[in-house]
C-alpha cells in the first residue's frame, strides 16, 4: 500500500473495484433487509427476491446470541495462534487440534462423572473439574508438541515448523481417531437452567455462560501480559527474544509458557464447545481451527484483543450474513454458504485494511 | 485506550501472508482429499491376473456346447477363473469414520452371506479386502477405480452412501462388471419410477434398498394424514442422498394437498445450527423433516427448539439417524424416524435357506455385536443376487470357470418375485430390485433404544 509515488497501478485499480464491488453487495442485501423489516410489501424489499423472508426480533437476537457464542470460541482458540504467531512468527496449525482434544477430555470425563451420579447432583463442582482436567490435558499436549515437534526447528526458515505444524495436526487427529475410534462422542444432558431459555432477555443459559467464561478467561489474560513478569518475558520475547535472552530472559522457558497459555485457552474453549454443541468427533478441530486463524488475522495477528474481536466478527457475520445479506439477494441456500460467508469477512478485511481491524501498519522498513 | 498486545510488529509482514495463505489452501486440499489414500494398496488379491478377460470370438467351439444354459452372449467379456482360483467379487462400503455404523454391518453380510452360499461350481468365492467408499464421492471414486482395474472382478456389493454410489457407479459398470447396493437410495441412481432414467443411472446397476420416492412418499403421508399436519419444512445436508430425500419428501407432500414452507439446506461439519432453523421457521411450520446423519443430526434436535418459532414444530428423520447413539440423546425423544421395514419375521432367504433370526444369529456370534444399521438384511440378499447370477451365468471347460459378464446382467435383469432377508424382490428395467416397504417409528424412550426401534406406528405403503 506504501507508494513511494502517487501513481496507480492497474492492480490497485482492481482492488479498488473488488473492494467497491463487494461492499456494495453488503450494502444492497442490508438495507433488502431493512426494506423487509420496515414493510414487507415495499417494492425494494422485494427486488431481487420475491420470496424473500423477514426475522422476528426474537429470531434475530437468537441469531446475534448464537453467532457471539460460536465467535467466542474462535476468539479463544485464535488467541494461541495469535501467541504463538506473537512470539514465534509462525502459524500454528496443530492448534485447532489441541482445541479437539480438550473437547474429547471434556466428553470422556463428564461422560464418566455422569455414570458415576455426580454429574447431576453436583453439576458446578463437576463442571469446574472437567474444565481443569481438559486445561491440564490441552496444556501437556500443546507443551509437548513444542517439545517434539517444533523446538528442534527453532531458527529455520519459518515455512519449515509451518508445514510441521500440518503434519502435527494430521498426527493429533489421526490419534485420537485411533484411540477413541470414530463414533460421535456427547456429552451428558445439561442442568434445565443451562438449556432453557431464561426468562433474561429469553437467551439460552449456555450461551449466557459461553460468553461469561470467555470474558473471564480474556481478563486473565490480560493480566497475565500486562500485570506478570511473564507476560514482561513475553512481550520481550516477541520484540525480539535475541536482545530478551541478553537480558537474562529464558526464552525457550517462556516459549514453552507461551504454548501451554494458548494450550489452556483452548482447553477453556473445547469444554465451551461441548456445553454449546454437545458433541465431538476426532475432526471437531478442524473447521473451528481454520475459523479461529481467520479471526486471529481478521482481527489483526499477534494482537490479543484483536483476535477475540476477530473472532465475534466471523461468529456474527456467518450467523446473520446468509439471512440478512444472502437471502435478500435471492441467493438460494444461503445457511450452505455459511463458511463462505465467514471467509469472505477474512477477504474483505483484508482487502479494506490488509492489516486486520487492529494490527498497526508498519513503515516499510520494519517489514523483513 | 491502551490494547494488550506483544508487540509493535503485528502487522502483517509482506510476503508472510502470500504463503501463509497458499499453505492454508493447499491443508484444505489436503483435508479434503486425504480419505483418498487411506486404502492404499487394498486390492490384495495378487493371484495370479494373467487370465484376463478374453473375447467370446475366441472361443474355441467344440462339438458339444460347453456353455450349457449358462446366461450371456459374451458383449461384456468372459472372465475366466482358473483352476484353484477364486471367484472374485468385492464389498465396497463405508467402513472408517462417522457412518461406519452404516457400511460395517452391509460388509459383514456379504461375509455371512458368501458363507452361507458355498462354492459355485466347485469354486469358491473370495470377497478380497474390503473398500471403504467413506460416504463420499471422492472416497466412491477411489475405491471403485481400484476395483475396476482388477479384470478378474464380476460385481461388487456397495456403496453403503449414494454419494459415493453416484461416483462408483460409472466406473464399475464401464468395467463390465455389476454394482448391487444394499442401501443406496437416491431416486438418482435409478429411476422416477414413471420409465425415466434418473441422472446417475448406469446400466448395471442395481440395488436392494428402496428408492427414496418411497421413503418420501411414506413420511409425506404420515405427517399429513396421520400427525394431520398440513405445513412442513424441510432440510438436507448437500449430499444426494440427502437432498433426494428431502425433495421427494417435499414433492409428495405438495401432492397431497400441504405447503412446504421451508426447504434449505446446511453442510457436513455444521454444528451451528441456528442460522439455518431461524430460516425455516420464518415458515412457522408444524413438522420438520431433517435426513441427514450424525453429527449434524445431533444439532438440529437440540436447537431447533430454542429457535423461535420451532419450539413446538414436530420433528422427524429418516434411517440415517436412526442408530443408537443418536437414540440415546434425549434430544432425540419424541421424534418420528422413517426406514426400510425391518419385521423380517420368517422371510427366508432362497439361494442359502437362511431365515433373518438365523443370520443375526450368526451375526452375533461372528462380530459380537448386533448388526448397527438396518441394511444388513438388504446386504445379504445382494450377495445372494449376485452368487445366483455368478452361478447362472458360468460354466466349467477343461477345469477353469468361466463367467460372462453379459449373463451376470442378464440374469439380475430377469430377477422377479426372489424370496429374500427384506421380503419379495423383483429387479425392474432400472435396477431397483428392493420390496420397496416403509415404516415410521416413534421414538419415546432414549433408555429404552432397543424398544423405539421396533415401535412402528405406520407402515406404507
Amino acid at each position: 500500500m506504501h507508494k513511494t509515488t502517487k501513481q496507480r497501478t492497474n492492480v490497485d485499480w482492481f482492488l479498488t473495484v473488488l473492494r467497491v464491488t463487494s461492499l456494495a453487495m453488503i450494502a444492497a442485501g442490508l438495507l433488502a433487509f431493512a426494506a423487509q423489516i420496515i414493510d414487507s410489501n415495499n417494492p425494494f424489499a422485494r427486488w431481487a427476491n420475491p420470496d424473500a423472508i423477514s426475522l422476528t426480533g426474537e429470531q434475530f437476537q437468537g441469531l446475534v446470541v448464537t453467532g457471539l457464542a460460536q465467535g467466542a470460541m474462535y476468539g479463544l482458540i485464535a488467541l494461541g495462534y495469535s501467541m504463538v504467531y506473537g512470539v514465534l512468527g509462525f502459524i500454528n496449525f496443530a492448534h485447532g487440534e489441541v482445541f479437539m482434544v480438550g473437547a474429547m477430555t471434556g466428553a470422556i470425563t463428564s461422560n464418566k462423572l455422569a455414570e458415576a451420579g455426580y454429574w447431576e447432583s453436583s453439576f458446578v463442582l463437576c463442571l469446574m473439574l472437567v474444565v481443569a482436567l481438559s486445561v491440564v490435558v490441552c496444556t501437556i499436549t500443546a507443551v509437548i508438541m513444542e517439545r517434539v515437534a517444533y523446538r528442534p526447528l527453532r531458527g529455520k526458515p519459518r515455512l519449515i515448523p509451518l508445514i510441521t505444524s500440518i503434519g502435527v495436526s494430521f498426527f493429533l487427529q489421526n490419534c485420537v481417531l485411533v484411540l477413541l475410534g470414530s463414533t460421535v462422542k456427547s456429552y451428558p444432558d445439561l442442568p434445565n437452567w443451562l438449556t432453557d431459555k431464561r426468562t433474561f432477555l429469553e437467551i439460552q443459559g449456555s450461551k449466557v455462560l459461553v460468553l461469561a467464561v470467555a470474558a473471564l478467561a480474556m481478563v486473565g489474560l490480560w493480566y497475565l501480559v500486562e500485570k506478570t513478569k511473564t507476560g514482561q518475558a513475553m512481550r520481550a520475547v516477541a520484540e525480539d527474544a535475541e536482545i530478551a535472552s541478553l537480558m537474562g530472559i529464558d526464552v525457550n522457558r517462556i516459549i514453552v509458557k507461551t504454548f501451554a497459555v494458548g494450550g489452556a485457552m483452548a482447553g477453556v474453549a473445547g469444554i465451551l464447545w461441548g456445553l454449546l454443541f454437545r458433541s465431538v468427533i476426532h475432526t471437531t478441530g478442524f473447521l473451528p481451527g481454520i475459523k479461529a486463524f481467520s479471526s486471529a488475522v481478521v482481527g489483526g495477528i499477534g494482537n490479543l484483543g484483536g483476535s477475540m474481536a476477530g473472532g465475534l466478527t466471523i461468529g456474527v457475520a456467518e450467523s446473520l450474513g446468509p439471512l440478512m445479506i444472502l437471502e435478500p439477494l435471492g441467493v438460494s441456500g444461503p445457511s450452505q454458504l455459511r463458511d463462505a460467508v465467514a471467509f469472505a469477512v477474512l477477504i474483505i478485511v483484508l482487502l479494506v485494511r490488509p492489516s486486520g481491524i487492529f494490527g498497526e501498519r508498519l513503515p516499510s522498513e520494519e517489514r523483513t | 485506550m491502551r490494547r494488550f498486545r506483544f508487540s509493535r510488529r503485528l502487522a502483517p509482514r509482506k510476503g508472510t501472508f502470500a504463503w501463509a495463505f497458499a499453505v492454508l489452501a493447499a491443508f484444505s486440499l489436503l483435508a479434503a482429499s486425504c480419505g483418498n489414500d487411506d486404502d492404499g494398496p487394498a486390492v490384495v488379491d495378487q493371484a495370479p491376473l494373467a487370465t484376463a478377460t478374453e473375447a467370446p470370438a475366441a472361443d474355441p467351439a467344440p462339438a458339444a456346447d460347453p456353455r450349457g444354459d449358462a446366461l450371456g452372449d459374451g458383449s461384456l467379456g468372459v472372465v475366466t477363473v482358473p483352476t484353484g482360483e477364486s471367484i472374485q467379487i468385492r464389498s465396497l462400503n463405508a467402513i472408517s469414520g462417522p457412518v461406519a455404523f452404516l457400511g460395517l454391518p452391509n460388509q459383514r453380510a456379504v461375509e455371512l452371506a458368501i458363507a452361507d452360499y458355498g462354492d459355485i461350481s466347485g469354486f469358491s468365492v473370495d470377497m478380497g479386502t474390503p473398500l471403504d467408499g467413506l460416504c463420499s464421492s471422492e472416497g466412491g471414486q477411489a475405491a471403485a477405480q481400484t476395483i475396476a482395474a482388477d479384470e478378474q472382478v464380476i460385481g461388487v456389493i456397495g456403496t453403503s452412501c449414494s454419494g459415493a454410489g453416484v461416483a462408483a457407479a460409472p466406473l464399475i459398470t464401464q468395467a463390465g462388471m455389476v454394482i448391487i447396493s444394499p442401501s443406496n437410495t437416491s431416486p438418482a441412481l435409478t429411476s422416477d419410477f414413471q420409465g425415466n432414467p434418473g441422472a446417475s443411472y448406469n446400466v448395471g446397476y442395481y440395488r436392494t434398498a428402496h428408492n427414496d420416492l418411497v421413503q418420501g412418499a411414506a413420511m409425506a403421508n404420515f405427517v399429513f394424514s396421520e400427525l394431520g399436519i398440513d405445513n412442513a419444512a424441510a432440510l438436507h445436508d448437500g449430499d444426494p442422498y440427502t437432498q433426494g430425500l428431502a425433495s421427494a419428501f417435499r414433492n409428495s407432500f405438495e401432492e397431497l394437498g400441504g405447503t412446504v414452507s421451508g426447504f434449505t439446506g446446511i453442510n457436513k461439519g455444521d454444528t451451528d445450527m441456528v442460522p439455518a432453523l431461524t430460516e425455516l421457521a420464518a415458515g412457522s411450520p408444524g413438522a420438520l423433516f431433517f435426513p441427514i446423519f450424525q453429527p449434524e443430526g445431533d444439532f438440529v434436535a437440540a436447537q431447533a427448539p430454542t429457535v423461535s418459532g420451532l419450539e413446538g414444530t414436530s420433528l422427524l428423520a429418516a434411517d440415517g439417524l436412526l442408530v443408537d447413539d443418536f437414540l440415546a440423546l434425549t434430544d432425540s425423544v419424541g421424534m418420528h424416524f422413517s426406514g426400510p421395514d425391518t419385521r423380517f419375521g420368517t422371510n427366508t432367504n432362497q439361494s442359502t435357506g437362511q431365515n433373518a433370526d438365523q443370520i443375526l444369529a450368526a451375526y452375533t456370534q461372528a462380530y459380537g455385536e448386533a448388526p448397527s444399521a438396518a441394511f444388513w438384511g438388504h446386504s445379504y440378499d445382494a450377495a445372494t443376487l449376485l452368487l445366483d447370477a455368478i452361478a447362472a451365468a458360468s460354466w466349467v471347460e477343461d477345469g477353469d470357470l468361466h463367467i460372462d459378464r453379459a449373463g451376470v446382467r442378464q440374469h439380475l435383469n430377469s430377477v422377479s418375485g426372489y424370496s429374500g432377508i427384506t421380503g419379495t424382490l423383483s429387479c425392474d428395467d432400472f435396477g431397483d430390485c428392493a420390496s420397496q416397504k416403509i415404516t415410521v417409528l416413534y421414538h419415546q424412550d432414549s433408555e429404552d433404544v432397543e424398544a423405539s426401534k421396533e415401535n412402528v406406528v405406520y407402515s406404507y405403503p
